[in-house]
C-alpha cells in the first residue's frame, strides 16, 4: 500500500515527506509503547502510533520504519518534525483513533506485522 | 556479463519508472490561434522541434518543425496552426510506465508525446526520447553510487589488516535525563554499522538493544557509554554507567517488570519491556550490577557465515 493511499484512507494530513508519497509499505503497527514497537515490528511498517516526541522518530530509525502516522489528531513538535526530515523519513497526521485508523486500513488490506512474512 | 548485468538494470528501470517522472514539466504550448509563421522564433529560442497546441489549457493538436518547412514550401506561414497541426495527437498518461512510452516511439516514429493527466485530461508535460536517456543516465549514476558506498565493507577493513587480532572500537557517550538527545547515540552506531556493510538484519538487531541500552542510561543515571566493539566474528555491544545499580537482577528482566516513574511511559518506554528486548535481540547478554556503584551491560551478537 503506498503512502498516497493511507493518506486516502485514513484522511491523513502529510506532516513532512510529501515528496515521497509513493513510497510502499508492507505492513501496518498500532503502538504508543515504543519497546513493543522495537520487539515487534518488521522494516518496511507503517507505524501507527499517539506519541509525538522525537523518541517515536528514533525508535522508527532503529528498526526500518517506512513511515509514521499519528493518530486522534496529535500534531507532533517542531523537534519530531525536524528530526523525521533529516532521516527523510515521512510523517502522516490523522484525525481518527488508533482502533478505527487501523481498522480503517487493515480493511483496505494492509497486513499486520505477525501475519506478513518479510525479511529484507 | 557486466554488460548484460547492465543492460538488466536498464530494461528494468524502464518498468520502474513512470512517465511523469522523466518528462519534461515545462512545455511550450502555442493557441491554435497563433500564425505558422510565429513558430520560427518560438522553435529557435526553445531549442524544439514541434510543441503540442492548447486550448484553454485543453490539448487539441500537436505542430511540428515539418509542418512548419511544409508551409513554408508552400508560402503559408500566415496560416492559422489550428489549420495546420495534427489534431489526431497520440498521448501518454502520468503513470504509464517508461517502457510504454520507449514502444510508442518504437511503433509510431514519433519524436515527442504529449503527457497528460488521466483523471483531468488536462497536459502536464512533453516526452522525447531525449528526456528518457537523460533519466535513465542520472539514476544509473545513482545506482551506481550507492553500490559504491556499498562496496565498503567492513570485511575490507578486516581483509587489509594485518595482525592476530583485529578490533575497530565505536564510543558514544551518553547524557544522562537529556531527553532531546536520547537515542542518538544508538542512530549513529546504526548509521555507522550499515556504511560498514553488515546486514541490515544484524545492525537492526544491534541498533534494538543499543537504544534500550541508550534509554536505560538516559533514564536511571546521570551519564554512561555506550560503546560497541567491531571484530572479525561479531560485535560486542557494551553499556556501562555509574548509576544507582540494579538491586535484583533476575527481577529485572522479568517481562512488564519496570521501577521507571510514570512520566518515562510519556516517552513510549518504562514498560518493564527494555532488558527483555535487549536478550531477545542478542545472541548473549550479561548484566552486572552493584547498587550503589552502576551497571555494566555486555551483548554480544555473532557473524554468522553467509547471513545475519
Amino acid at each position: 500500500m503506498t503512502l498516497d493511499q493511507v493518506k486516502t484512507i485514513l484522511g491523513a494530513e502529510v506532516i513532512s515527506g510529501s515528496a515521497n508519497l509513493k513510497m510502499e509499505v508492507k505492513m501496518g503497527c498500532g503502538s504508543d509503547l515504543m519497546s513493543d514497537v522495537l520487539a515487534f515490528i518488521k522494516s518496511d511498517s507503517l507505524l501507527l502510533t499517539g506519541l509525538t516526541n522525537p523518541q517515536a522518530v528514533r525508535t522508527a530509525e532503529m528498526v526500518d520504519v517506512k513511515a509514521i502516522c499519528f493518530v486522534r489528531g496529535k500534531r507532533p513538535g517542531q523537534d519530531t518534525i525536524r528530526l523525521a526530515e533529516s532521516k527523510g523519513l515521512p510523517l502522516l497526521m490523522t484525525e481518527l483513533p488508533m482502533f478505527e485508523a487501523c481498522g480503517r486500513l487493515y480493511r483496505a488490506g494492509l497486513p499486520g506485522c505477525s501475519e506478513l512474512k518479510w525479511s529484507p | 556479463m557486466e554488460q548484460s548485468q547492465g543492460i538488466g538494470r536498464v530494461q528494468e528501470l524502464t518498468y520502474e519508472l513512470k512517465v511523469e517522472e522523466v518528462m519534461t514539466r515545462n512545455v511550450v504550448t502555442v493557441s491554435p490561434d497563433n500564425r505558422v509563421s510565429d513558430l520560427r522564433e518560438l522553435f529557435r529560442v526553445n531549442r524544439i522541434s514541434g510543441t503540442p497546441v492548447v486550448d484553454a489549457g485543453r490539448l487539441v493538436g500537436i505542430i511540428s518543425i515539418e509542418d512548419f518547412i511544409k508551409c513554408l514550401a508552400n508560402g503559408e506561414m500566415d496560416c492559422r496552426v489550428r489549420d495546420r497541426m495534427t489534431s489526431k495527437v497520440e498521448v501518454l498518461y502520468a503513470g504509464e510506465p517508461v517502457v510504454h512510452a520507449i514502444n510508442r516511439f518504437q511503433v509510431s516514429g514519433y519524436g515527442r508525446f504529449p503527457v497528460l493527466d488521466r483523471e483531468s485530461g488536462r497536459l502536464i508535460g512533453i516526452l522525447s526520447k531525449g528526456d528518457i536517456i537523460r533519466a535513465l543516465l542520472k539514476k544509473l549514476e545513482i545506482d551506481y553510487q550507492e553500490e559504491e558506498i556499498h562496496r565498503y565493507r567492513a570485511s575490507h577493513i578486516f581483509e587489509d589488516t594485518v595482525a592476530d587480532r583485529t578490533s575497530l572500537t565505536l564510543e558514544y557517550d551518553i547524557k544522562g535525563k537529556d531527553f532531546d538527545n536520547a537515542g542518538k547515540a544508538s542512530s549513529s552506531l546504526k548509521r555507522t554499522l550499515s556504511r560498514l556493510g553488515f546486514h541490515p538484519q544484524l545492525v537492526r538487531r544491534v541498533a534494538i538493544a543499543s537504544y534500550e541500552a541508550e534509554m536505560n542510561i538516559v533514564v536511571f543515571t546521570d551519564q554512561g557509554r555506550i560503546s560497541a566493539i567491531v571484530q572479525t566474528d561479531g560485535i560486542v555491544l557494551r553499556a556501562a554507567d555509574r548509576g544507582p545499580g540494579i538491586p535484583d537482577i533476575e527481577l529485572a528482566m522479568q517481562p512488564g517488570y519496570s521501577t521507571a516513574p510514570e512520566w518515562v511511559r510519556e516517552l513510549g518506554f518504562g514498560a518493564g519491556m527494555g532488558l527483555c528486548n535487549i536478550k531477545k535481540s542478542a545472541d548473549e547478554m550479561e548484566l552486572r550490577s552493584e547498587v550503589g556503584k552502576g551497571t555494566d551491560l555486555r551483548v554480544t551478537f555473532h557473524l554468522k557465515k553467509g547471513g545475519p
